[in-house]
């Protein structure tokens, strides 16, 4: 019986249970009158379904990790099994075509020496599904019967379900926190393996950046692995080009329909914007690649440069650059409305233009916002992966020209990961490496943008 | 009568301050001026985004097709309803020789040199017009067969000078011709950008996101109400407060690290599957749920929970009988929004595998896939010219689909949104 199936199973004895305890409990209040019942019949069902189950599909969920591995020892017990490689790829391949044909997922084998294998698999296969079903039912069944034999017209149902909803509310909340430590403790353990391999100091301040997927994992050439050039490529395209286009255009925009537009056309362009920022970063890098990088070399070529790159740095930051304007504007947006209309409305009255009024008196004083904005956008801009993977190069320069092709922190995680190289080859790990680095320059961004804005609200209210 | 009087005039009002006071507006208009050119320009670079996607766009949902008449009663291909039924008539059809008809009648149409620029597979699609309609093998009938893509590069000016004289001479005759290609939106991956389409990709990315939602929308949903709703202020809340914040800031890209290294690790045989990208943008999703989720609920006035609390309804009755229905509307609209951002989401699915080139649409959760903005990525990278209008093409559909999704999410909030 397949997996689904057996889900079905257990909700249908959960149903089942539900309307089973409701019953009693209807059962309790004709017996009692209404005022005999401490919770509603519906309590008591649900009472009853979530004994029924919540221990099978825990049993479940233990039960699907364990026996993949119970059906495999009684496959090598067999017979059949001695004539397997004692190990090894081709031992591993033959097991999973044998299983891939007793599952009836594969119509097969290949391998003429997996056909032996087939029959024992099925047969474990069968004997083990069978083991999980019955004991499945048998759970579900002696809980539910457990919590059915409690009901009794004074049994407080309500507040146990309530009790496990909340519950229920508290593992939900926790997957945050879950996801964090899964994040944080994925990187750092690949991270610290790969730091097994090439030396930090190599990896943090060398220059010269050029893995070699395919070449000796054992023995690594840690000079190739400097992450200097990548820091640079990100910084140059994420916070220095993209910047200089973002900030001024969102900063401008916003200033714009904050104090100038009139409504009607702040009603088109803020729908504008939004589309702008919901655009999809695959298109933008494709925007990029097609269109802006050979129309600023042609441009680069008509100035009279020699042989600019068709990846240069240049387009992926200017796109990415554009990407980044709604957000700026949003967040310059926010910072300049929180600003108290008094101190506008006082600088006005002392004769100030409405320019004078925003550059000297809002601007200053929505400036910790401002900063605070700009700070998250380019941790957005540095983290940011498929205008750059698209549109700049895979070759590492530490050059300060951006007609030059560029690489960044995400561009060699995504060409690391991607490519043939083996999971425990040192190319393959320093993706993890740069990841942890990016994690936590985004991480300490967000926290000190955050704290910024936190200290700037509190100041006007 | 009086004397006409001087103007007012301030005393302060000297040639120097007038001068200043012109500057000053002057300063004023080119400010304004610097604001509005700030905005026409994000928007022009908007409308000229989508102006060149939709320009290329719609030549990607055309195909060069070449016009070839074939008559079947004279072919001797038999076969009627009952034989060619169900999904053996295509391969009946190909055992009776169908193919080598298909190119006779190419090279007698056309020509032995345009006969062999049909795309290999064409004789396919005759069959299945032929197995849809079995009466086709008593008639002649013509059909527009997809050219080789080298064919359709000339029919657009690019390739060797011999081909592209052979296309135009095609062109001119009628016989070759670039038709609105409805298969596109049906079919799957293939090496020639004639063959290709998006359905499969399409497929995927709706599996994907039907995990991502029935993930992340219970769950997100239930830390909102949790957050908003019972916790108290203490260590742990503030934990969970600055994870969720810091989640929704993390780059796209560290979720997929966390799928290869976790997901792939728990499950390794599913690499590339709906399953694993839909867990992996659920947690990407998450975050952004419980953000909006928690602003509905806040919105929603204490005096609900009062009510509900004085006649007697236990804190999980009031927030579920009464609380999460008056905040659902704003939680739909945020779930919306971020699965929209989901749905356009490449990087992290390009970590765990989901770039594998797929011809066939999944057909589950566990079988491999891909998704639209992956597709796009791959396509982008192809060397093939046909293939720039493809992407574009299926960039108008991913648009297409975040324009829907985006369009419901503030009809929703215009609908329902409440001012207490």
């Amino acid at each position: 019986m397949s997996m689904s199936l057996l889900l079905l199973l257990v909700l249908g004895l959960a149903l089942a249970a539900w309307l089973a305890a409701r019953g009693r409990a209807w059962a309790f209040q004709r017996e009692h009158g209404a005022r005999g019942l401490k919770s509603l019949p519906n309590y008591h069902g649900w009472y009853v379904a979530l004994w029924v189950a919540v221990p099978a599909l825990l049993f479940l969920v233990v039960w699907s990790i364990v026996s993949p591995g119970l059906i495999l020892q009684a496959v090598l017990a067999s017979d059949a099994a001695d004539a397997l490689p004692a190990f090894g790829f081709q031992r591993e391949s033959m097991l999973a075509e044998a299983k891939a044909v007793a599952r009836g997922a594969a119509a097969g084998v290949f391998n003429p020496g997996a056909q032996a294998l087939v029959e024992p698999f099925r047969e474990a296969i069968g004997r083990y599904n069978l083991i999980g079903v019955v004991l499945t039912v048998l759970i579900a069944f002696a809980a539910g019967a457990w919590a059915f034999l409690r009901l009794r017209p004074d049994f407080t149902a309500r507040t146990r379900v309530e009790r496990a909803v909340m519950a229920l509310l508290l593992i939900a909340s926790l997957v945050a926190i879950l996801t964090t430590l899964g994040i944080f403790v994925s990187l750092v353990f690949e991270t610290v393996r790969f730091f097994g391999m090439v030396s930090p100091l190599d990896f943090l301040f060398g220059t010269h950046w050029g893995p070699d997927p395919m070449g000796n994992a054992d023995n690594p050439d840690g000079s190739t692995y400097g992450a200097i050039p990548l820091f640079w490529g990100t910084i140059f395209i994420g916070a220095i080009i993209a910047m200089i286009v973002a900030i001024p255009l969102g900063l401008m925009s916003a200033i714009y329909l904050t104090q100038y537009a009139h409504p009607r056309l702040r009603a088109w362009v803020k729908p504008a914007l939004e589309i702008l920022a919901g655009v999809p970063t695959v298109v933008y890098g494709y925007f990029a690649a097609l269109t802006v990088a050979p129309a600023i070399r042609d441009l680069a070529l008509a100035a009279g440069v020699s042989n600019p790159s068709s990846e240069s740095a240049l387009a992926a930051g200017v796109v990415m650059g554009v990407m980044i304007i709604p957000f700026v504007s949003s967040m310059a947006d926010d910072s300049i409305a929180a600003v108290p209309q008094a101190m506008r409305d006082g600088s006005l009255a002392m004769g100030a233009t409405t320019s004078e009024t925003i550059r000297r008196v809002l601007i200053p004083a929505a400036l910790p916002g401002i900063v605070a904005g700009v700070m998250l956008a380019v941790s957005r801009a540095i983290g940011e992966t498929m205008i750059v993977v698209m549109a700049a190069s895979t070759a590492a320069n530490l050059s300060a020209n951006p007609l030059e092709a560029m690489t960044t922190v995400t561009v060699q995680i995504v060409a690391m990961l991607t490519g043939e190289g083996s999971f425990d080859h040192p190319a393959t790990l320093s993706a993890f490496a740069l990841g942890f680095v990016l994690f936590m320059v985004t991480l300490a961004l967000n926290f000190v943008a955050l704290r910024v804005v936190k200290r700037f609200r509190e100041a006007y209210e | 009568m009086s004397e006409p009087v001087a103007p007012l005039r301030a005393p302060t009002r000297t040639p120097a301050f007038e001068a200043r006071l012109k500057k000053r507006y002057a300063a004023e208009r080119r400010f304004r001026l610097a604001g509005l050119s700030a905005i026409v320009f994000s928007v022009a670079v908007l409308a000229f985004l989508l102006a060149t996607m939709g320009l290329n766009g719609i030549g990607g949902f055309q195909r060069a097709e070449l016009a070839v008449p074939i008559d079947f009663a004279e072919s001797g291909l038999a076969g009627d309803e009952s034989t060619l039924a169900g999904p053996t008539g295509v391969s009946a059809l190909e055992a009776q020789g169908l193919p080598d008809v298909v190119a006779f009648y190419a090279g007698q149409a056309l020509g032995e040199q345009a006969a062999s620029e049909l795309s290999p597979n064409a004789w396919r699609e005759v069959a299945e017009a032929v197995v849809a309609d079995p009466s086709l093998l008593r008639q002649q009938a013509t059909f527009h067969l997809p050219a080789s893509s080298d064919l359709a590069s000339a029919l657009r000016g690019e390739g060797s000078a011999e081909q592209i004289a052979l296309a135009s001479e095609l062109e001119r005759a009628g016989k070759l011709e670039r038709n609105f290609d409805g298969g596109f939106l049906a079919r799957s991956d293939a090496t020639d950008p004639q063959q290709v389409g998006i359905w499969g990709a399409l497929k995927g990315s709706m599996l994907t996101m039907l995990v991502t939602l029935a993930l992340a929308f219970p769950i997100g949903v239930m830390a909102a109400l949790y957050l908003e709703e019972y916790a108290t202020r203490n260590r742990w809340t503030d934990l969970i407060e600055v994870s969720i914040n810091n989640l929704a800031a993390v780059p796209s890209i560290i979720f997929g690290l966390l799928g290869l290294a976790v997901f792939l690790w728990i499950f390794p045989t599913y690499r590339s599957a709906p399953l694993i990208g839909g867990l992996t943008l659920a947690l990407m999703t998450m975050p952004v749920i419980v953000i909006s989720g928690r602003n509905a609920i806040k919105a929603v006035p204490p005096s609900i929970r009062d009510g509900a609390l004085a006649i007697g309804a236990s804190p999980v009755q009031v927030v579920f009988h009464h609380v999460l229905p008056l905040a659902l509307p704003g939680i739909l609209t945020g779930t919306i929004i971020g699965m929209a951002r989901a749905l356009g989401e490449t990087a992290p699915l390009l970590m765990i595998g989901m770039r594998a080139f797929i011809a066939t649409p999944p057909d589950g959760f566990t079988s491999p896939a891909t998704v639209l903005p992956v597709q796009i990525f791959l396509w982008s990278d192809e060397v093939n010219q046909g293939f720039v209008e493809r992407t574009s093409a299926a960039i108008i559909v991913l648009l297409v689909f975040l324009l829907l999704m985006n369009g419901l999410a503030i009809y929703l909030r215009n609908r329902f949104e409440k001012k207490w």
